[in-house]
């Protein structure tokens, strides 16, 4: 296998130089796949999406089923048409061209390998349309079966191979092409644990290889966190929070990234007040959440936040470390009841439910280093640092509003 | 401990013939109303005599051979008719079947009503419509002649374009509907999966639909040439002396000339016929590769 051969930049039919800025970029997309139903007003699929996608950058599409990323990804390849907004890939805007004109492809979740065609014919297919020279072609297929780990089953029948090995013949088939973006809609989804993670190291290592833009859709967050470069969190066809996997996992955006991705506990109040930071925090500036009884949330002062304004804080589970006594000083503290206890192996996680009603989940390592280890029925402080205390956005507003220039449902 | 082995043993014979049980009645049937007709008329073909004294059993093969001789012509003529139908419905009924598979949208069923709506008027009344229509001075053909665009003489019916024409009505279904069948399972994925790595609307079609439709094709071909060939009701309502095709010679000689025998060896020469000639389709189409994708 020769990686430099893979990473060679594509064939001429696009511009030969490439253009600076992001290598797809969506510019307020809307679909509305119209309401050929009555009823079917409740709003787009995808309501305005704005993105930027690096070149070679591995950019994820996480949401729930119904998000919108299926539809978004489609928009890209061009099976679907935008009904408001711009789709520019490298800078040429594709409104109206057809996918067997664009320089992407996309991997199917159902595959769609050709079941006539052998598994060399299936990768070989993108480069006879393209009028490759057929021993070119022979060598790129041959090449690519190799990455893919398939050069045994060249003449087999997509039906004779295991689900595992159709998803790497649908990569190759998409991959062989040398297209400028891979697009892939939950390509793993079909297989089962095992098989899914070894794939997911096996995909990225391919994505390094070849060094080309993955546009990637998964509902599953974890696959998503550990591939990714950059993550967008979709929801109800709106993007939440775009960025970096440790970022959208330790300062979610807002509620819904919270809960969406890892577990995650959210306290709500309304500021006590804004006083400066001048405790253990130096320079930065926080406020106090002031849940009585001696508890307190310390958090970052959210920007234009003002005394008694409702603040919504979130804290993940391994941020928070469980003691017999309330810790002093300008923290967080919060005493509740250890519900459960549930032993992780290297880690166990406790279910606190605190005195204001809250349950909050804290995960302590099992390598001694834990103050304290309860047990049910006991009663704990929780305490963090103010730095993980994260302030969420107010949600966007969850009724979808008709378009500008949609006429008012009836 | 004992019990259970013996208990089994027992009950083994049962169970291995249970699947032959189960068939049973398919060969019971397949028996009497397939095997023990054809050993019937095989028998009746190598009798001899006629209808008034009697035919008795003499292995006389020679009629075979006369037979043979006396009608070659209408077997040849049944084969390339049902052949020239068979490329007829073909041609037209791909398109159909297309056309209801990937462009009918909501309403393929009320289209699959209408192509089988005529089925509902038997087969033999159907057929004599035609005549009607084609009528020398009929419905068509009369006015235009009145009006000077054709010859007097000019007809239609007793040419061989009405026999072919009307068995490729007849059974146009029976290309349509295994051809749809089998367009209908194509996979819409497949065909954007084909966009997507550059094929153009031809090239779809050409690499992924045809291909996946040849199991349809193999299975039409098969169901209308078959019946088209050994047809002899088309022959006789729209045909002529000069389209005369085995069908008919077999009808005349039981019925008219009540020579058992040899409409009987006639039979068995058309049923060869047509055996080989499947035979040598399927040897020629029916690869490994069409049926593989056929029984997926
Ligand atoms: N072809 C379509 N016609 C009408 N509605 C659709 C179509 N495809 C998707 N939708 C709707 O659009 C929304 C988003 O779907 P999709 O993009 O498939 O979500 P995801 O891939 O995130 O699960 C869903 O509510 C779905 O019902
Ligand atoms: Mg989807």
């Amino acid at each position: 296998m020769a990686p430099d051969t893979l990473a060679a930049p594509p064939p001429a039919h696009d511009t030969a130089t490439t253009p600076p800025g992001p290598a797809i970029s969506l510019v307020d997309v809307v679909k509305d796949y119209g309401g050929d139903r009555k009823g079917a007003a409740n709003g787009a699929a995808v309501r305005g999406v704005d993105l930027d996608i690096g070149e070679g950058e591995f950019f994820s599409l996480l949401g729930p089923s119904g998000c919108g990323k299926t539809t978004t990804l489609r928009m890209i390849a061009g099976f679907e048409e935008p009904t408001g907004g711009r789709i520019l890939l490298h800078g040429r805007d594709m409104v109206g061209v057809p996918p067997d004109q664009r320089d992407v492809n996309l991997v199917f979740q159902s595959y769609a390998l050709f079941p006539h065609l052998s598994v060399a014919d299936n990768v070989a297919f993108g480069l006879r349309r393209h009028r490759v020279p057929k021993g070119e072609i022979h060598d790129r297929v041959d090449r690519m079966l190799h990455t893919v780990e398939l050069a045994d089953k060249a003449d087999r029948r997509p039906r004779q191979l295991s689900g595992g090995q159709q998803q790497r013949v649908a990569l190759a088939r998409a991959l062989v092409n040398r297209p400028r973006a891979l697009l892939l809609d939950e390509p793993l989804g079909a297989l089962d644990l095992k098989l899914r993670q070894s794939m997911q190291l096996e995909l990225k290592r391919i994505q390094r290889e070849v060094g080309i833009t993955f546009v990637y859709v998964t509902h599953d967050q974890a696959e998503a966190l550990t591939m990714s470069d950059r993550i967008a969190v979709m929801n109800g066809g709106l993007v939440e929070q775009v960025g970096p996997p440790r970022e959208v996992y330790e300062r979610p955006a807002t509620a819904f990234v919270a809960g969406f991705i890892g577990t995650s506990n959210v306290l709500s109040g309304r500021l006590a007040d804004s006083g400066t930071g001048s405790g253990a925090e130096a320079g930065a500036r926080t406020g106090v959440l002031d849940l009585g009884d001696g508890q307190q949330v310390v958090l970052p002062l959210p920007e234009g936040a003002a005394a008694g304004s409702p603040v919504e804080v979130t804290v993940r589970p391994e941020k928070i470390t469980l003691g017999a006594a309330p810790p002093t000083g300008r923290v967080s503290r919060i005493r509740g009841t250890v519900e459960e206890v549930v032993y992780l192996g290297t880690s166990s996680s406790y279910a606190v439910r605190t005195a204001t009603g809250t349950e909050l989940t804290v995960f302590q390592p099992n390598d001694g280093t834990a103050a304290l280890t309860p047990g049910r029925g006991d009663t704990v402080w929780l305490t963090w640092a103010t730095a993980h205390s994260y302030p969420l956005a107010p949600a966007p507003a969850p009724a979808p509003a008709p378009g500008p220039d949609a006429p008012a449902p009836r | 401990m004992s019990r259970p082995p013996a208990r089994r043993a027992r009950r083994r014979p049962v169970a291995a013939l249970a699947p032959y049980l189960m068939v049973l009645p398919g060969w019971l049937w397949l028996a009497a109303f397939f095997v023990a007709p054809v050993l019937v008329m095989l028998s009746l073909s190598l009798q001899t005599g006629d209808f008034i004294d009697g035919f008795r059993q003499t292995f006389h093969v020679g009629t075979y051979g006369d037979a043979l001789a006396t009608y070659h012509t209408q077997l040849v003529r049944s084969l390339l008719y049902g052949g020239a139908a068979t490329v007829c419905c073909l041609l037209i009924g791909y398109p159909v079947a297309y056309w209801i598979a990937f462009r009918a949208g909501r309403h393929k069923s009320v289209y699959l009503f209408l192509l089988l709506l005529p089925f509902f008027v038997s087969f033999v009344i159907r057929t004599q419509s035609w005549n009607v229509v084609l009528a020398d001075n009929g419905v068509v053909l009369g006015p235009l002649k009145h009006l000077g665009l054709l010859p007097g003489d000019f007809h239609v019916l007793a040419t061989p374009y009405a026999v072919i024409g009307g068995l490729a009505y007849n059974f146009l279904p029976f290309m349509v509907l295994p051809v749809y069948v089998a367009l209908e399972r194509v996979d819409p994925r497949l065909l954007e999966a084909a966009a997507d790595l550059y094929a153009g609307r031809a090239a779809t079609f050409g690499r992924v639909v045809l291909p996946l439709s040849l199991p349809g094709v193999f299975a039409g071909v098969l169901l209308t040439f078959v019946p088209a060939s050994a047809d002899y009701v088309n022959a006789a309502i729209l045909g002529g002396p000069s389209t005369t095709m085995i069908g008919n010679i077999i009808q005349t000689e039981y019925f008219t000339n009540l020579d058992y025998p040899g409409a009987a060896a006639l039979s068995f020469l058309l049923m060869g016929t047509l055996l080989i000639a499947v035979f040598l389709y399927a040897r020629a189409l029916g690869t490994e590769d069409v049926l593989e994708v056929a029984a997926r």
